[in-house]
């Protein structure tokens, strides 16, 4: 960076600074890494959704020659769980298990083959349980037993969690309202389907583990090994591979990493496991299939005085991140609409089905789906324009939220102006079957509370400057997304240098402070800001040397750190002054988001120092004929504060937008009898290069003040609007309401034959079953100008009694 | 109980050409050509995402043609000259496909991308100016869960021009 703050490398579209070994083959992902004497494992899975293991014979298998161990729960009868609230999964379970796929018992032999052999010898019998498939079957009482002890869950039945709000006097806010409308609306759950298969090799020498993985948060790998384990952290070592692909999908510590490493104790070699296909499916913490509820009071000029949200969420088996997405569910409406007075009520259920987790948008995209349907659905009702009606709700920016989320820099005006004017949206010609639908969305730049309750900083990075250059290392995880682009990019700018001159270690416990991984859409915005200030120490302590060796006087800042140079020499020679003068250099810089929640339990889920914001056109052609759908152009706006890559932005933003053409018309997991109906990738449709429409994309940058350059997240939020104004535009093209995903051509069809019946012209849930949430808990709205941040707000609370 | 591991598995040994480069394997004849590639040859650039033919990430060429390396045996393969990324360009020595790739952001995870520079490559060995459908039709059994695809496409476009200059 110059003096006068020019940026010569944030904003340039630079290719990936691990691209080479990327189209090589080089880069080497946790399945190519093989160790000398490597073992290879598999694990036993259940066949049944719902039983109670009664014994696990393993005597035959541990007889076929080649197997070197074979485990079962009672070897790891720990439970762990990616949320402190949560812990309710075993690596292999001997109690009971919980959906197809739960994970017995594991071998390790000497290929793949003799431990495939192995587990067909493992004999294990089970007392088979009444299963639990539904949101419905969920809330009734259990015919046998609650899928988790209520002991553990302190819930009724299959119940996990339940959330009730209300911000502000919602029944005040129906009664000035001119209109009031209600909707109920499915969002079916998918899968990630990351292309690498989940990797994991382990080996233990001189009483200590490292594990490789294709995790995408080290750390969490790393504390759930810890405690299941019971070995100190100091003697475990968790190195992310090379990685293929998360999607959120490769967030949560998994089966196949604990029982590589407790194999690899066990027999002293490395152990290998890597997931077949149809177990990436049974791995799953995917998109939660959400029932929702919506109920909205608006003025005649389409203003919303206040809103009733209820959702129901099919969790599957275990907790996983639940306890935070039934919140998403619901939160983030309110720092895209100024919503008045807002009732939130949510239940997360268990059933006997995989787990359900966190995917790219994690519980927003469902909550997104419902909201913009419905607003759309007034607005016509109103006889208002739908973009026009959202227009006037949208939030200000700088300013707070009704449930307390600090809103800072938004770009929603500029968002919804750019792909408005781009794609004619307003003056569209009509022709039969031809839709074009509008949506607007808010996302998360990180969490603003950890998932752990801690006061420690949620990313560090260290840099280390001597005679031969600098290195970065943090915590950080690459999951393609770019993120060791991003922390290369940061550095080379506050030094002078090109991406590629700095050299990165990331993702290693052993070498790297902490950073909480690659989820919820932080990276850039922690480790970037983190990055930029153990750089701009380093930068400070070159400078002192290079002006202390060369003799200048005055002052530090007006020596221009650019170009590979500091000030008269070198970056080389700058290195080799510092290091004379100081010795190797090391800086560190970390960042801890400012305290932002609001005075109440349960104000941890939803605050993100910064929302990105998203606004998209979608047009299509509808054939009423066949029920096909056929996406002919996407234009999509992105307010990205600022984009330190432009290159790596369009890719995240363009990836988003086919994983939600992919929800939005044919990706679905679904059950039947019990059994996963499609665990295979020919079967589990996903667009191919031939399904995808064109998509033009602007990058809007409203530089936020506390973004690293002004930088916000990138790579979840542009998913959320494509689906509803998908939506939209079917009902523009068809006059028909899908309001469930995904929109396959028989729904379609079924919507279209209601309409030519004489009912409603729609497809999609009938009835919100009943739930009983709870009293809400009542929170006091805030003033929506009062920005205070940090001790300042946690002052003003204790001042107000809160 | 006799499981099948104690009957007698059947192995032979053949001379494979990859890259250019003779080996001599023994594999057991119903081991695929994924398989000795990733784990006899240490050939790992070649990548896997189902191993059931369904997503096109094991592709390389065999004679020039892009097949799928999980459903291919080697047994059948003496004589053929097998191709894998390995063998497209080295890291000094970029080939045009993956110069394209990596300057266009064709490449986020890199995991389907080994696949899809080969399915591109045989693409435009056989038709050196391929229109954006045909490129399309070319990669449509490859699934790339990241990109997109639009920069691939791009990407390859881009490569078509440049070899033709
Ligand atoms: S690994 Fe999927 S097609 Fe071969
Ligand atoms: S780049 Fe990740 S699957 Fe294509």
């Amino acid at each position: 960076m110059s003096t006068d703050g020019e940026l010569e490398v944030v904003g340039r579209p630079l290719p990936r600074v691990d691209a080479v070994a990327r189209v090589t083959g080089t880069a080497r992902y946790a399945d190519d890494l093989q160790l000398p004497r490597m073992l290879h494992a598999r694990i036993l899975r259940s066949p049944h959704p719902h039983a109670r293991i009664l014994s696990v014979d393993t005597a035959a298998a541990r007889r076929i020659p080649g197997v070197k161990a074979v485990l079962t729960g009672m070897d790891l009868p720990i439970r762990y769980g990616i949320m402190p609230v949560s812990q309710d999964e075993r690596a292999l379970e001997f109690e009971k298990v919980r959906f197809v796929g739960d994970p017995v018992a594991a071998v390790a032999a000497v290929d793949e083959e003799t431990a495939a052999a192995a587990l067909d010898a493992i004999r294990v019998s089970y007392e088979p349980l009444q299963p639990v498939m539904s949101i419905e079957e969920a809330l009734r009482d259990p015919v046998d037993e609650p899928i988790h002890d209520p002991a553990l869950t302190r819930q009724r039945g299959n119940v996990h969690r339940l959330v009730s709000y209300e911000f502000g006097d919602v029944e005040a806010g129906f009664a000035a309202a001119d209109h009031v409308r209600e909707d109920l609306f499915f969002y079916q759950g998918n899968t990630h389907l990351p292309m690498e298969q989940h990797s994991a090799l382990a080996t233990y020498e001189d009483g200590r583990l490292t594990l490789w993985s294709s995790t995408q948060v080290v750390h969490y790998v790393h504390r759930a090994l810890a405690k299941v384990l019971e070995l100190p952290m100091h003697r475990i070592r968790v190195i992310g591979a090379a990685h293929g692909g998360g999607f959120g999908g490769k967030t949560d510590p998994f089966s196949h990493e604990i029982v590589v490493a407790k194999l690899a104790m066990v027999t002293g070699r490395p152990v290998r496991c890597t997931l077949t296909r149809e177990e990436v499916f049974y791995a799953h913490r995917g998109r939660h299939p959400v029932l929702i509820w919506m109920r909205t009071g608006v003025t005649r000029e389409g203003r919303i005085t206040a809103m009733h949200v209820r959702t129901a969420l099919d969790g599957g088996a275990y907790g996983s991140y639940g306890p935070a997405t039934v919140f998403y569910t619901g939160t983030l409406q309110t720092v895209t609409y100024a919503i008045p007075a807002y009732k939130f009520e949510g239940v997360r259920l268990f059933t006997n089905k995989a787990p359900c987790g966190p995917k790219r948008g994690h519980g927003t995209p469902q909550g997104r789906f419902a909201i913009e349907l419905h607003l759309e659905k007034i607005a016509r009702e109103l006889g208002l324009d739908p973009v026009e009606l959202r227009r006037r709700n949208y939030v200000r920016p700088f300013t707070r939220a009704v449930n307390w989320l600090r809103v800072t820099s938004c770009g929603l005006e500029e968002c919804t102006e750019k792909v408005l004017q781009a794609s004619g949206y307003r003056g569209r010609p009509r022709r039969p079957g031809h839709g074009m639908g509008f949506a607007a969305s808010a996302y998360m730049s990180g969490a603003g509370t950890p998932i752990y309750w801690n006061d420690m900083p949620h990313s560090e990075v260290q840099l280390k400057l001597d005679r031969t250059g600098v290195t970065a290392y943090c915590g950080a995880m690459d999951i393609g997304q770019g993120s060791d682009t991003v922390l290369a990019t940061v550095v080379a700018e506050e030094l002078g240098l090109r991406p590629a001159d700095v050299r990165l270690v990331t993702a290693d416990t052993d070498a790297t402070p902490v950073d909480l991984g690659s989820y919820s859409s932080r990276v850039t915005f922690m480790a970037g800001n983190a990055a930029l200030e153990a750089a701009r120490r380093m930068r400070r302590l070159l400078v002192e040397a290079v002006a202390e060796a060369t003799g200048v006087q005055g002052d530090l800042d007006e020596i221009e750190v650019r170009e590979g140079r500091v000030g008269e020499v070198s970056f080389e020679q700058a290195c080799q002054l510092a290091t004379t003068r100081f010795g190797a250099l090391s800086t560190s810089g970390s960042y801890r988001p400012p305290r932002i929640a609001g005075p109440f339990k349960g104000s941890g889920v939803g605050p993100s120092p910064a929302y990105s914001y998203t606004a998209c056109v979608v047009d299509l052609d509808a054939d009423a004929r066949t029920g096909l759908i056929r996406v002919n152009k996407v234009w999509i706006a992105h307010d990205v504060g600022r984009a330190i890559n432009p290159l790596a932005v369009k890719g995240q933003v363009e990836g988003s937008v086919y994983m939600a053409l992919g929800e939005a018309l044919m990706e679905e997991q679904v059950y039947r009898k019990g059994r996963h109906k499609w665990p295979s990738m020919l079967e589990y449709k996903s667009p191919t290069v031939l399904e995808m429409p064109e998509i033009e994309t602007f990058l809007v940058e409203t530089v936020d003040p506390e973004g690293p350059y002004g930088a916000k997240e990138a790579g979840q939020g542009p998913l959320l609007p494509v689906i509803p104004a998908i939506n939209a535009a079917v009902f523009d093209a068809l006059g028909i309401w899908i309001d469930e995903t995904p929109i396959t051509p028989e729904k379609v069809l079924r919507a279209l034959d209601a309409r030519a019946r004489g009912q409603e012209a729609r497809y999609g849930p009938r009835r919100f079953p009943d739930v009983d949430y709870g009293a809400p808990i009542r929170v006091d709205p805030p003033d929506p100008h009062d920005l205070r941040v940090g001790e300042e707000l946690e002052r003003a609370f204790a001042a107000a009694g809160r | 109980m006799l499981n099948e591991l104690q009957r007698p598995v059947h192995r032979e040994v053949l001379l494979l050409r990859v890259n250019g480069e003779e080996h001599q394997v023994l594999v057991p004849v119903h081991a695929t050509l994924l398989e000795v590639l990733r784990e006899q040859l240490g050939l790992t650039g070649t990548k896997h995402g189902c191993e059931l033919g369904e997503c096109g990430t094991c592709t390389v060429l065999v004679d020039g043609r892009p097949q799928l390396s999980c459903l291919l045996l080697p047994v059948q393969l003496e004589g053929h000259e097998i191709t894998t990324v390995e063998g497209l360009g080295s890291p000094a020595h970029l080939h045009p496909l993956q110069q394209a790739f990596l300057e266009l952001g064709a490449v986020q995870c890199g995991y389907c991308t080994p696949g899809m520079l080969l399915a591109a490559k045989a693409l435009l060995d056989r038709n050196p100016k391929p229109g954006r459908r045909q490129i399309e039709e070319a990669l449509a059994g490859n699934l790339c869960r990241c990109t997109g695809y639009a920069t691939i496409v791009d990407a390859v476009e881009l490569a078509a021009r440049r070899m033709g200059a």
